[in-house]
């Protein structure tokens, strides 16, 4: 008979689950959660950087920008691909996604309002999701660990890209140094929230399961540790005063808003209703296509 | 249909599974697949299998002790002392070609 | 000659607008393994537009995005705002056997042939998967009146002498073209977000 008790010590020993074996209902319906949004995360981040493709301004960035969203919608096919096969359809998470009844991460909710924003969001928004993407190569459900493989080695492109936009625009104008910095302050606050708040690990279903392996203050210090001193080395301004880094090696900083996260990611923030109805216009507009193609 | 995407990375590996795709047939499949698993130029080959022709093989019987066929079903290292601490005794005439009988 | 030069020109530049158009895609495609795939179609089509450019200049990104408007030699075609489905296979599949025709006829020149004969290897691809979805589509009504539509468009994309063939290879009748020459209603919307960015910094500015 099948063990609740035995499967949670697995897991937490390091086994591997693959699709066709048991597991409690309670990890499934985690798992399914927490990939789904993943999933949405990937297809919601494509549109603030969408409209930027068609602004860009060399023929060289037109196509590494265009490269970079291109693997995210790939990103999402994977994804979407792991929660099938756990029991939930990709049409399901698309629908509950338009309905605002899906969640998907704060970030992709605000908008891009300058060429700054597209540097910044490959350099640092990224950069906080890959420290969360290499923590799920651990992921005790096998399958999505292994795309995890794929996605983050994909995604080293992305920062390197990132990196360069912003330094160009450093080695420029004052204006364009002007442009990074706006970006910067104005994607701190939900750079800062992006790794949820500090849930200690060992209450948190996700880390208890091993689906996570990494606890969210754990994240943000990664990330803080390695990109705090690659703004500063700019002659880049943090919005935060208390930022600083301790003589431990941690860092200290002014609390995140975590109102504004929750928020945010209940489906209310700056950009939420414009970007699901944009998806669920060409979702509704296209339904003939799909009709006619996967009728076969 | 699901299709399950092998690709062989390089002359000389195996292919490994990589993923899977819906797709209607073998040609929407390969021009997905090719994108997919290839526009990096990471994949010299790809198989496209739909995953109803997969014969899944997931169970053993192990009911009696065969390890004798494996690495693991020996131990030599009570044995090896044995025989090495032996071989350090000087030996008496004639005893060596009837020890072990 | 400055006969080769308008005709490399206007394919370049029909490469970058459809590859602009083809862009616009990405992320609402309806299907997300197309929308990866038809992305690498817009990739390689920046791509080519890009060599060459370079073969009649030595700085691409200016030629690409710092001309006026009206210096801009795109066939009508490649203009058009179509973003729903029908309308955009209808345009790749007739673009790439319009493309075909002007491709093959260049890989004859002792100048440009080499490149030509690049592009057309990447375009076989291209060829493959517009075949593929005018395949799938061909019975549906919304597909056959989308190419009944820009027919006239896409015989504006290649030489009156080649127009011919292209009626051929399409099935349909030749009609009266729309001439490259004049831009469309939608060229001029595209072309302000194309080069707002590049605008905003004084000529020279690295991105």
């Amino acid at each position: 008979m099948p063990d609740e008790q035995a499967f949670l010590e697995y897991v937490q020993g390091g086994g591997q689950v693959e699709t066709g074996d048991w597991m409690p209902d309670d990890y499934r319906a985690k798992l399914i959660k927490f990939i789904e949004m993943h999933g949405n995360s990937e297809l919601m981040g494509v549109l603030p950087e969408r409209e930027w493709i068609l602004r860009v301004p060399t023929l060289q960035r037109k196509l590494a920008l265009t490269a970079k969203v291109q693997d995210e919608v790939g990103h999402a096919q994977l994804i979407y691909r792991v929660v099938e096969d756990l029991g939930k359809p990709r049409e399901r998470c698309l629908a509950d996604l338009v309905d605002g009844k899906a969640k998907f991460h704060n970030v992709f909710h605000y908008p891009t309002k300058t060429w700054g924003d597209v540097g910044v969001i490959a350099w640092l928004v990224d950069a906080a999701a890959i420290i969360s993407q290499k923590a799920l190569l651990k992921c005790s459900y096998a399958p999505y660990a292994r795309i995890m493989k794929k996605i983050c080695w994909e995604e080293s492109f992305h920062i390197l890209h990132g990196r360069d936009v912003i330094l160009t625009m450093m080695n420029g104008t004052d204006e364009q140094r002007e442009l990074v910095q706006e970006a910067v302050n104005r994607w701190w606050g939900p750079l800062m929230q992006f790794h949820g708040n500090p849930i200690p690990k060992e209450t948190d279903p996700m880390y208890i399961w091993r689906i996570k392996s990494q606890g969210n203050e754990e994240a943000r210090q990664q990330f803080l540790d390695g990109y705090v001193p690659q703004v500063w080395e700019l002659g880049l301004t943090v919005p935060d005063p208390k930022l600083r880094r301790r003589e431990d090696g941690t860092w200290e900083y002014g609390e995140p808003d975590w109102d504004e996260l929750r928020h945010v990611v209940t489906g209310h923030g700056p950009k939420t209703d414009e970007r699901l109805a944009f998806r669920r216009r060409f979702l509704d507009q296209e339904q003939w296509v799909r009709d006619a193609v996967l009728a076969a | 249909m699901i299709y399950e995407v092998f690709r062989r990375e390089r002359k000389g590996q195996a292919f490994e599974h990589a993923g899977s795709m819906v797709a209607p047939d073998t040609e929407f499949a390969e021009a997905w697949a090719r994108e997919q698993y290839g526009r990096r130029g990471e994949s010299v080959a790809l198989w496209l299998v739909p995953r109803g022709a997969i014969h899944d093989v997931e169970d053993w019987a192990d009911e009696f002790d065969l390890k004798y066929r494996r690495v693991d079903g020996y131990s030599i290292k009570a044995r090896l002392k044995e025989a090495r601490e032996r071989a350090a005794q000087p030996m008496a005439r004639g005893e060596g070609s009837t020890r072990g009988r | 000659m400055a006969d080769d030069r308008e005709l490399l020109l206007g394919l370049a530049d029909d490469e970058l607008v459809i590859g602009w158009r083809d862009s616009e895609w990405t992320g609402i495609a309806p299907l997300l393994e197309e929308d990866v795939a038809f992305s690498s179609i817009a990739q390689n089509e920046i791509g080519h537009a890009r060599a060459v450019y370079e073969r009649l200049t030595d700085d691409a990104d200016a030629l690409a995005f710092d001309r006026p408007l009206d210096e801009y030699r795109c066939a009508p075609l490649v203009e058009l705002r179509l973003l729903d489905w029908a309308h955009t296979i209808a345009r790749r599949w007739l673009y790439e056997v319009a493309d075909e025709i002007r491709i093959t006829a260049l890989m004859e020149d002792a100048d440009v042939g080499g490149l030509a004969a690049k592009i057309n290897r990447e375009e076989a691809y291209h060829r493959m998967h517009a075949e593929m979805w005018r395949e799938r589509l061909r019975d549906e009504p919304r597909f056959r009146e989308a190419v009944t539509e820009l027919w006239p468009y896409a015989l504006g994309v290649v030489l009156p002498a080649q127009r011919e063939e292209l009626a051929a290879r399409v099935g349909l009748d030749e009609v009266a073209a729309v001439e490259r020459g004049s831009h469309t209603d939608d060229f001029a919307p595209l072309w302000e977000e194309m080069t707002m960015v590049r605008r905003s910094a004084p000529a020279g500015a690295q991105w």
